[in-house]
């Protein structure tokens, strides 16, 4: 592969990821505003960058949060992609093996309930923040808002597969260029 | 209840082109439905109950929630080696197909299309979150503290701009701790 970069770029890969990789509380969904406002207060991408990078991770297979696999490949390279992978990945996995071996021998069922109802807001409140992040971030004004939210009813309504409505959005956006430039 | 017949176990392989399937068919969620049809209907490699309570520890706990019920699957099923299956399986092949995914739409960035078709693309996927959003908010109990912790989530992260670390550990303490006194 490409010659390995500078160790400091990769260390601070992990040093960005691997603090987000604990905070990810209710899917990657939670931590992608302050990836957003990291990646971008460093300058490794540009907010438009950062957009595009998020659009290709929704479209692509597999978790999400393979998003931040494409920022270390975009920023360093094959290593990069790695150490930002095993970053963001990596540390909860010790945790849910930990708690996998426990869960089955302990009772402890006042302190799951515990767990399972007090991290449920704290994700919601996640969520919805960076929702209402990249409704700021995106280009296209009051017309791509309309669409997300058009998107969102789609979504709580109908059981729509999600890949129709981002190509829906697609075919939408690109017409509506194509008629301007009429 | 009657006990459930016992299924031959999977073997690695077998287990990890479950998991790789399931994560390169898996777009923009619904994963866990996947999940439960492959592993307690179609195989019965698990009982049900089982897979939700591993289902409800993956959300609470940090974490992808895809890649922690893959770890949780794995490390019922085979031990330690069953989790490393089910974490390569569901993390590295899509990982190097949004990789290609990458370079080719980067190869494609000088085009002003792209940038376009992106947008249009980003603009319907943030309905996939603002969805996730609005359903998790419904499924937060309708009292005080937890909606207090939910609005002051968000607007630490959302309108400060707070560090989400920060933020989460110590809206995750307040909020466990008074779960934890409630649930006596």
């Amino acid at each position: 592969m490409s010659e390995i970069p500078h160790t400091s770029l990769l260390l601070s890969l992990l040093a960005v990821f691997a603090p987000l990789s604990l905070v990810t509380i209710g899917g990657g969904q939670s931590a992608i505003a302050d990836i957003n406002r990291q990646v971008v207060d460093v300058q490794w991408l540009s907010q438009a960058q950062f957009v595009d990078a998020f659009a290709i991770s929704r479209m692509a297979p597999g978790p999400g949060s393979l998003l931040v696999t494409l920022i270390g490949w975009q920023v360093a390279g094959f290593w990069g992609a790695v150490v930002a992978t095993l970053a963001i990945f990596g540390p909860t996995t010790f945790l849910i093996y930990a708690v996998a071996h426990m869960w089955s021998r302990n009772g402890g069922a006042r302190w799951k309930r515990a767990l399972e109802t007090g991290l449920r807001p704290v994700a919601a409140g996640m969520i919805l923040a960076s929702t209402y992040v990249l409704l700021q971030a995106i280009d296209g004004g009051w017309f791509a808002r309309a669409v997300a939210l058009a998107s969102t009813a789609t979504l709580l309504l109908t059981k729509v597969n999600p890949l129709l409505l981002i190509g829906a959005g697609v075919v939408i956006f690109v017409g509506l260029h194509a008629i301007s430039l009429a | 209840m009657s006990k459930p017949e016992t299924p031959p176990a999977p073997s690695c392989s077998q287990l990890f082109w479950v998991f790789t399937r399931i994560a390169l068919t898996s777009f923009g969620g619904g994963v866990s439905g996947w999940l439960l049809r492959e592993f307690v209907q179609n195989r019965k490699w698990m009982t049900q109950e089982e897979f939700l309570n591993g289902l409800s520890i993956s959300q609470a706990l940090p974490g992808v929630n895809v890649k922690n019920m893959a770890v949780w699957i794995g490390y019922r099923l085979l031990g330690w080696r069953g989790a490393i299956v089910g974490f390569v399986g569901i993390i590295v092949p899509p990982a190097i197909i949004i990789v290609l995914l990458g370079t080719i739409f980067s190869s494609l960035s000088r085009y002003a299309l792209t940038h376009v078709a992106l947008t249009g693309a980003a603009a319907a996927a943030v309905g996939l979150s603002l969805s996730m959003g609005i359903t998790a908010a419904r499924a937060v109990p309708r009292k005080a503290v937890p909606i207090a912790i939910m609005a002051g989530t968000f607007i630490a992260v959302a309108l400060l701009h707070w560090p989400l670390f920060w933020v989460v550990l110590a809206a995750g303490l307040v909020s466990v701790a008074y779960a934890y006194a409630r649930a006596s």
